[in-house]
């Protein structure tokens, strides 16, 4: 049995999703040879610290009735800095501008030889060289699975299970709330601004909507994809961005009479990332429907590979933290 | 160019080799050869059709041979549109000018706007249109897009393509 010292940076949806599903599979870790200890867990407001391991439910119902996580007045920095712990788990809310906190914790996980793994794109999206250049210097390993696609492994599917093929392209829908909004114009023949609302009610959509429906945060996924497997060195302001906003229900119609449905559609080769509204084929494996997300990999052994699956929610994105986790400890 | 031409011919063995010769010693390359063998013709011929690509300035001569051997040419048809290609624009469609939207693919010589669809809600609300358009060549068509994107664009019109897997 190994013993996993991890922190939790960042305890909003997804970081509470991760003490969720580490309590959930604490046996199933244990079985597996991994015994993994929250170290500690920081939120905006303060820290919970117990090197012996803290108590994880008893932190989520805290959260829960005291909108905080811990009394301790210590930033993520500081437990990061001081504390010896193996993994950094950074789930703070992203910043596509500079990179935010998330990035100086990134970076300071690294320089103190911890590993990272994240669900937080703007450090990604912005300074992605850097992390990785970091990360190798200090020897330790950096993940973000969650980062893209939440629990659809677009990123290991590629490095791992697909490894020795060339990667020609990857398409697909990374941004879930555009894809609502999209399939429920459709579906009620309504406007843009009746579905996100809609979607805003339902929870799908943000208060201020412009990170998704500009095309923003698929962008952003675009761009980690382009550094990660294409080897590129993007930053967001590298993408050729529409978004969803002028969308019409007169002209799904019309591409529904001809069989096609409209998609806001990543690209990402050689010398292009690009998201757009597109025509898709109808029965094309790119039209889902719905919140889903989808990735078509176009390779040169393997032909082309398409995904399906959840690209939000606390539980789901924890999913593919946790699966991150395991394959960095499990050998 | 891309010819689709009928011939006929006699219900004898090496007949096919014959016709095709002249189109390969041509440099014509065949794209589609289709032999109606249960349909003969009242003078008991065999129609086939033959499609290839050519050199325009060939083609005579590629009949002239065909004839000299005794091949009949029923028919002789230039395939002028090759590809074809679906968008939507969304905007001021009508506002900015439509007919001289539809022109300039037009006038390209190499590209037609073929269909149009077009969907306006309210005057003050964009318009949605679905637009065909047929080329010459897979160049061609790509051209023909990127002229309509930059006129889109002149015209602050949204163009929604089809995926690229769509397009190959």
């Amino acid at each position: 049995m190994k013993t996993i010292r991890a922190s939790i940076i960042g305890f909003g949806a997804v970081g509470q999703g991760v003490a969720k599903v580490l309590l959930q599979k604490a046996d199933y870790l244990k079985d597996i040879g991994i015994d993994l200890k929250v170290i500690a867990i920081v939120d905006s407001q303060g820290a919970e610290i117990d090197t012996e391991g803290v108590d994880l439910s008893a932190a989520l119902s805290r959260k829960r009735t005291d909108g905080r996580v811990g009394l301790e007045n210590i930033t993520g920095l500081e437990v990061i800095r001081t504390i010896d712990h193996d993994v950094v788990i950074e789930t703070t809310p992203t910043n596509i501008e500079t990179g935010g906190v998330g990035l100086e914790n990134m970076l300071a996980a690294f320089e103190h030889g911890r590993d990272v793994v994240t669900s937080n794109k703007g450090p990604l999206a912005m300074k992605y060289r850097d992390l990785a250049k970091a990360a190798r210097s200090a020897g330790s390993t950096f993940r973000f699975e969650a980062t893209v696609g939440g629990a659809m492994p677009i990123i290991n599917l590629i490095t791992d299970v697909l490894a020795g093929n060339k990667i020609i392209s990857v398409e697909g829908i990374l941004n879930g709330t555009c894809n609502y909004i999209l399939t429920r114009m459709m579906e009620e023949r309504a406007s843009y601004e009746q579905m996100l609302a809609e979607a805003q009610e339902l929870g799908f959509a943000e208060t201020d909507p412009t990170y998704d429906v500009e095309g923003i945060d698929a962008a952003c996924k675009l761009v980690i994809l382009a550094n990660a497997i294409f080897g590129m060195d993007a930053t967001y302001k590298d993408v050729d961005v529409t978004g969803i906003t002028k969308i019409t229900p007169e002209s799904l119609i019309l591409a529904e009479d001809s069989g096609y449905v409209i998609k806001l559609i990543g690209e990402v080769k050689k010398d292009l990332i690009r998201v757009a509204p597109k025509l898709v084929p109808n029965g094309h494996p790119l039209a889902v429907g719905g919140t889903l997300n989808v990735a078509s990999v176009q390779t040169d052994l393997a032909g082309t590979v398409t995904i399906t699956g959840r690209g939000a929610g606390s539980i789901e994105t924890a999913s593919a933290i946790l699966s991150d986790i395991i394959s960095i400890y499990k050998k | 160019m891309r010819v689709s031409m009928d011939i006929e011919l006699k219900d004898v063995p090496g007949q096919l080799l014959l016709a095709l010769n002249p189109i390969s010693e041509l440099k014509g390359n065949l794209i589609s050869v289709v032999h109606h063998h249960e349909n003969h013709t009242p003078r008991g011929l065999i129609p086939v059709q033959v499609v290839f690509d050519i050199k325009q300035e060939n083609l005579d001569a590629v009949i002239s041979r065909l004839e000299e051997s005794g091949v009949e040419v029923a028919r002789v048809g230039e395939e002028r549109f090759l590809e074809h290609i679906a968008v939507i624009l969304i905007g001021h469609i009508v506002h900015t000018d439509i007919q001289d939207t539809i022109d300039r693919i037009d006038r390209t010589g190499y590209a037609e706007v073929v269909d149009l669809s077009l969907s306006m809600p309210r005057i003050e609300n964009p318009s949605s249109a679905y637009l065909k358009i047929d080329a010459v060549g897979k160049k061609e068509l790509k051209d023909a897009i990127s002229l309509l994107k930059s006129v889109a664009a002149e015209k602050d019109l949204l163009i929604i393509e089809p995926i690229e897997t769509e397009l190959t």
